[in-house]
Parts: C-alpha cells; sequence; structure tokens
C-alpha cells in the first residue's frame, strides 16, 4: 500500500480486461446462482408448506395440530444431530491434528486420504451397514448401561432388542459426518502460519501449548465453519435415520428404547411414498421448519465466532 | 508479457476444445451404432400392439408390476408402460379424472365418498375391476429354541397391543405346548411408514379378533415397539432382535428364513402360502351391489375354510369397459388380458412372491377383461 505504483493503476493495463470480466462475471453469476437456488428453495418451502399448517385435525395423525405435530420430529432431529457432533468433533479434530501436526508424513497421507474416503460412502450405505451390522453390535453396550447406569433418563428400561435406538442413528451420523469436519478443520490447521508455531516453541511453549495458543486461535473460524457443515449434514441427513431409526415414538431422553422420536428429513423420506395432498403439505411444512432451523444454528454460530474474534482481536 | 502469457494459456485450451469435440464426435458415432443394431434386432420381432399405456396406483403392485410390464412390453415392443406408484387413493383420483387409462387400488373402489359413481361417469359405463396381486403377509418372529408357533388372531392382536408382553405367557403357551418358550420379553415390529401391508394385517386382526380396538390403517395405529423403514427393515429388524415379532410380506420373509406364526383358521393352524392365500380370495363373498364386470370382494377374514389364510393383501386393476379410440382399449385389454393370465400370475409371483390367482377367478377376470372395445 505504502508504495505507489509507478505505471497505471491495474484496471486500466488493458491486456487483462477480457479474462478479468469473463471471470468477474463468471463468479458473479456463480454467487447470485447459489442465492437464487436457496430463496427458490424458501419460496417453494413457503407456498407448498404454509398450507400444512391449517390441515384438518385427522392429517396430523392424533397431534392435534401443526406444532404437535412438529415438536416430535424437531426434537429427534436436534436430539440426533447433537449426539452426532458430540460424539464426532473431538475426534475428527483430534484425528486432524494428528494428521497436521504429530504424525510422520508417511502416516499423516494415507490416514487422511481414509478418513476421505469415508465421504464418499453414500448414506444408504451407511443406513445398511447401520441396520444389519452395528446395531445390534451395540445391543449388549445398550444392555450394560442399563443395567449400570439405568438411574439416568438417558438409559431406562426396557433396551430395544434390535439397537435401533437414537443412540445409535446419532452414533451413525456422527461417522457420517467425521469426514467432513475431519477434511476441513485437517486444511486449517496446514494453514497456520509456521512463523507463529515456531515462535510459541521457541517461547518454550509444549507442543500442545504450540497448538493452544498459535494453531486453534488461527482456525477457529474454519473450525466452526467445519463443525456446521457436519451439523448441517446431519441434521439433514434422511436415508440413514430413516433406516436406522425405531422413530414412531414421541419425545424422549431414552437413547436406548423402541420408541425414538424420528428426525424430520427421515419422517419426509418414509411418509412420502403414500401422501395425499394434505399430508404432502404437512411434510413441506416440516422441511420449511428444518430450513429455518439449520438457518438459525448458523447464523448463531457465526455470530459467536464473529464476537469471540472480536474479543481476540482487541 | 501479459499478451503472451495469454496466448500460451490458448493453446492447451484450444487443444482441449479440439479433443473434447472429437470426443463428442466418437461418443455419437458409438450412439447411433448402437441404436443401429438394437433397432434391427427389434424389428425382427413385430408386436400387435403399440403406444403409450399409463396407469397408477398401489404402491404395493411396484414389482408385479415392474415383472408385467418386462412380460408385455416383451410381447409388444413398441408399447411403453408406465405405472405411477402414487397410493391406491391418488391412483383412484387419477382414473376418475381420467388422467390414466388404469388405476391399481388396494380397495376397491366404494361409494363411502361417491367414488364408484364419480369412476362410472368417467367410464360411461360400469368400471371394470379385477383382483391382480394376492400377497400373504406372514406373521414371523426371533425366538432362540422355537420354529413354529400356532396363534390365533386373538393372540397375535394383544401382541401387537402390547398386552402380552413375555413369550412364555399362558395364552401362546397354550396354543403351544410342544414349544419351549422362553420369558423373553416379546419386542413387536411393525412398519414406520404408511403402507398397504399395515393396513391389510390390522384390517384381519380388526375382524377376526376381539381384542382389536383400531381402525384398519395404512399408518400402525399402536405405539411401542420398534418400528422400522419398509418391508426390508421390518424384515431385518426382526432377524437381529432378539424375541422380536413382525409382519411382512410372505415372499421375503421367506427369504430371509424366519420362522412363521401358523394362524388359527377354524380349527386348524394354517402357515401362509400362496395356495391358501388364493384359496381366500376364491371363497370371500362378492361386495355388495356389483356390477357383472366388478369383480371386487370383501376379504373373508373369519373364514373357517379348511386351508385357506385369511391375512392377505389383495389389490385391484381398475379400467373402462369402452374407450375413445380403439388404440387405447385395445391396449388396455391386452394388457390386462396379460396380468390375468397364467403367464403373467407367474411372471408376479416369481419378481414379487404373490400367489397366482386360482382358475376359476382368473377365468372370470379374463372373460371380462376380454369385453374391453372401443366406444
Amino acid at each position: 500500500m505504502s508504495s505507489t505504483p509507478l505505471t497505471a493503476p491495474p484496471q486500466e493495463s488493458a491486456p487483462t480486461q477480457t479474462g478479468d470480466r469473463v471471470f468477474s462475471g463468471i463468479s458473479r453469476a456463480a454467487g447470485l446462482v447459489i442465492l437464487a437456488a436457496l430463496a427458490g428453495v424458501f419460496i417453494f418451502l413457503s407456498i407448498e408448506g404454509i398450507p400444512g399448517l391449517f390441515q384438518d385435525e385427522g392429517a396430523y395423525k392424533g397431534n392435534g395440530n401443526f406444532l404437535g405435530y412438529v415438536d416430535t420430529l424437531l426434537f429427534g432431529t436436534v436430539l440426533s444431530a447433537t449426539i452426532a457432533v458430540l460424539v464426532a468433533v473431538p475426534l475428527a479434530f483430534g484425528i486432524a491434528l494428528v494428521v497436521s501436526h504429530y504424525a510422520p508424513t508417511w502416516i499423516a497421507g494415507p490416514v487422511a486420504s481414509i478418513i476421505d474416503l469415508l465421504a464418499a460412502v453414500p448414506s444408504v450405505v451407511f443406513g445398511l451397514w447401520g441396520i444389519n451390522v452395528f446395531a445390534p453390535k451395540m445391543v449388549p453396550i445398550y444392555v450394560w448401561l442399563e443395567e449400570n447406569l439405568g438411574f439416568l433418563p438417558f438409559f431406562k428400561a426396557p433396551v430395544n432388542p434390535v439397537g435401533t435406538t437414537i443412540l445409535t442413528a446419532g452414533l451413525v451420523l456422527a461417522i457420517m459426518i467425521l469426514p467432513i469436519i475431519t477434511a476441513i478443520s485437517r486444511e486449517v490447521f496446514n494453514q497456520t502460519p509456521v512463523l507463529h508455531e515456531e515462535a510459541a516453541l521457541a517461547l518454550g511453549a509444549t507442543r500442545w501449548e504450540m497448538i493452544r495458543l498459535a494453531v486453534f486461535p488461527y482456525a477457529r473460524s474454519g473450525m466452526v465453519s467445519a463443525v456446521m457443515l457436519g451439523l448441517g449434514r446431519a441434521l439433514g441427513e434422511t436415508m440413514a435415520v430413516a433406516m436406522v431409526l425405531s422413530g414412531a415414538g414421541g419425545i424422549s431422553f431414552n437413547l436406548i428404547g423402541t420408541s425414538n422420536p424420528t428426525s424430520i428429513a427421515a419422517n419426509i423420506a418414509s411418509q412420502y411414498k403414500e401422501n395425499t395432498p394434505a399430508t404432502l403439505h404437512i411434510l413441506i411444512a416440516t422441511g420449511l421448519v428444518l430450513f429455518i432451523v439449520t438457518f438459525l444454528v448458523n447464523f448463531a454460530a457465526r455470530w459467536i465466532v464473529a464476537r469471540n474474534e472480536r474479543k481476540l482481536t482487541r | 508479457m501479459n499478451r503472451s502469457s495469454n496466448r500460451l494459456a490458448l493453446v492447451p485450451g484450444a487443444a482441449a476444445l479440439a479433443l473434447s469435440i472429437s470426443l463428442t464426435a466418437c461418443g455419437a458415432g458409438n450412439e447411433t451404432d448402437a441404436n443401429a443394431d438394437s433397432g434391427s434386432d427389434t424389428t425382427t420381432e413385430t408386436g400387435t400392439l403399440s403406444g403409450e399405456l399409463n396407469g397408477a396406483g398401489a404402491s404395493s403392485q411396484e414389482k408385479a408390476m415392474e415383472a408385467w410390464s418386462v412380460g408385455f412390453q416383451g410381447l409388444n415392443p413398441d408399447v411403453t408402460l408406465n405405472y405411477n406408484p402414487l397410493g391406491s387413493g391418488d391412483g383412484r383420483t387419477q382414473f376418475i379424472e381420467g388422467g390414466t387409462l388404469f388405476a391399481g387400488t388396494d380397495s376397491y373402489f366404494s361409494d363411502d365418498e361417491g367414488e364408484l359413481t364419480a369412476a362410472n361417469e368417467r367410464c360411461g359405463t360400469d368400471i371394470i375391476e379385477v383382483p391382480a396381486y394376492v400377497s400373504p403377509i406372514a406373521v414371523m418372529f426371533n425366538l432362540d429354541g422355537v420354529d413354529s408357533l400356532d396363534l390365533d388372531a386373538d393372540t397375535i392382536a394383544q401382541i401387537f397391543d402390547q398386552k402380552i408382553t413375555t413369550w412364555n405367557d399362558p395364552a401362546i403357551a397354550d396354543q403351544n405346548p410342544d414349544a419351549d418358550l422362553p420369558d423373553t420379553p416379546i419386542t413387536t415390529v411393525h412398519r414406520q411408514d404408511d403402507s398397504g401391508t399395515t393396513k391389510n394385517f390390522t384390517d384381519y386382526l380388526g375382524k377376526a379378533s376381539k381384542s382389536w380396538s383400531y381402525e384398519a390403517e395404512d399408518a400402525f395405529p399402536v405405539k411401542g415397539g420398534v418400528a422400522a423403514e419398509g418391508t426390508s427393515g421390518v424384515v431385518a429388524a426382526v432377524t437381529n432382535g432378539k424375541g422380536t415379532i413382525g409382519y411382512a410380506d410372505d415372499s421375503q420373509v421367506k427369504d430371509a428364513g424366519l420362522s412363521v406364526v401358523n394362524v388359527k383358521v377354524g380349527d386348524e393352524y394354517v402357515a401362509p402360502s400362496a395356495e391358501a392365500a388364493a384359496k381366500v380370495v376364491a371363497v370371500s363373498p362378492a361386495a355388495e351391489g356389483r356390477s357383472d364386470t366388478d369383480m371386487a370382494v370383501d376379504v373373508d377374514r373369519t373364514t373357517t375354510e379348511a386351508g385357506a389364510y385369511p391375512v392377505i393383501l389383495l389389490s385391484y386393476l381398475v379400467a373402462c369397459q369402452t374407450y375413445d379410440t380403439a388404440e387405447d382399449a385395445d391396449l388396455v385389454k391386452g394388457f390386462l388380458e396379460y396380468v390375468v393370465s397364467d403367464e403373467g400370475q407367474a411372471a408376479a409371483a416369481e419378481n414379487a412372491g404373490s400367489a397366482p390367482l386360482d382358475a376359476d377367478t382368473a377365468s372370470r377376470a379374463q372373460e371380462i377383461v376380454g369385453a374391453i372395445a372401443a366406444k
């Protein structure tokens, strides 16, 4: 900035002008398309969904009104996504740190690729694996939890003998969101300026202190992005939850029972096939609720990060 | 400087462009070759019918419809058959509105909401309604050391109503003196999604037992128990659990090798089978006030006929007696004749595990659909 260029400002250096214009046009179009797509989805959900708020009582399957219908689903969505994020985030950051800062390159490379491969597995495959392999294997653990921690509201008898509980669904989701969070946080950890790290080490910091003082503050915004993307996938995951979860129950904090609340996306998937116009409106209205909730969660996270960042720079 | 780098960048770009053009040319060339090949193959067989045949309705018939579609289009290569598995209700509505030439429905047209009259008006004459798809629903269970169980409708109803909760309950033990029943808790498995299987199963429980107080519905009415997605989800849940019991299309239960409940009919206990299911259709009384071309029956869930199995799903195909154009009439006639023929029923049995119609029912259906003609 301080050194004023001797030649004319870059805009007027003619030779690159065509390329510049094309490129800026393409980027602007890309940005607008995303916005238009989001707006389009929102408008569709509103037009088709709002009638779903005012259907006859019978269409809400014994829940009286839309609120009574959607609250269970919203609870199930949030609960399964929370379990997934609680399990996946520490694991993902751990893996990302190992790959970026601890492991020698010959291990880090293959580990990173294997984690990335997980992201390419279709969710139906996770669903099949969940119901046929993972859920039955979890049953002895649930029985143990009920026997030893049964006094907690989370581990109440009777245990689901099939293992298709919301805890299983949350764990399957955790595995599904792991690669996204890992890949993004690995990249941002790698971006930490080496000078910062070396300065911290030179001041006598241990490796953990170096990561805490130099890497985390630098990567915070990227880490939050990673978690948000993971959370978004967990909130919106459809087939895996529909296949794994025994979700016909009401609101319950019991994580190992047979009657679990299902998630909004899974409910749409399983009810869509045999719909009537009334139930279709209701299903789309639940989709609108999910859309808004995802938006709010993202905004809240961004706001928290922005506030922290301001505090740090002050 | 900038110019030269621009020019450099252009070279690979142009090369890529040229390459992609040659690739598309190549691909297009292959495609026309392939088309020419298949064209010459198909023209050797001459189909008698041609055109587009659109239907919609019950998703229960979807797998059978795949088999029928392959079989019918094999006989008539110039026909395109589209079946939209929207569900029975939407299938009936579309048929009434004239959007489709035929409909598939799990419950026959009735005049409770004026649908039968509306459908007759659409056709101008009484509609044709023939049974096309009969599928036994098995009650299957997974219990260590027990391979077979005899249960009556009352006991099954109480199990699925969460009233009987352990396997050594006297109600079960009394009917199975030889079985070594453990005190394992019973876990019922039902469909999470709406399904005609659930509707027919609950209809059976409602009519055949005194202990079931719920309406026959697509959504399973009782809270509690494990819910699973689709037939395969239910089968997987019963297979993976211990002390589980559920209901599903018999064909998929057989494939999974699960033990099935013999259901009490009259004084005997009957296992689900194609013959036993077809038999129940044959002995079921015709629905009241039906025309000669309407084969709708009220499935006799309480039959005492020896060897009949009343837990079935029965699905109909619906069409008009006359159509505006000869082309439409010939298409519908040809298709329905194929469906109720031995060949069509065998194809569905193989692909969807349904029970072929018994000879009397099939020949009557054949006669009715054979009369479809242009106006």
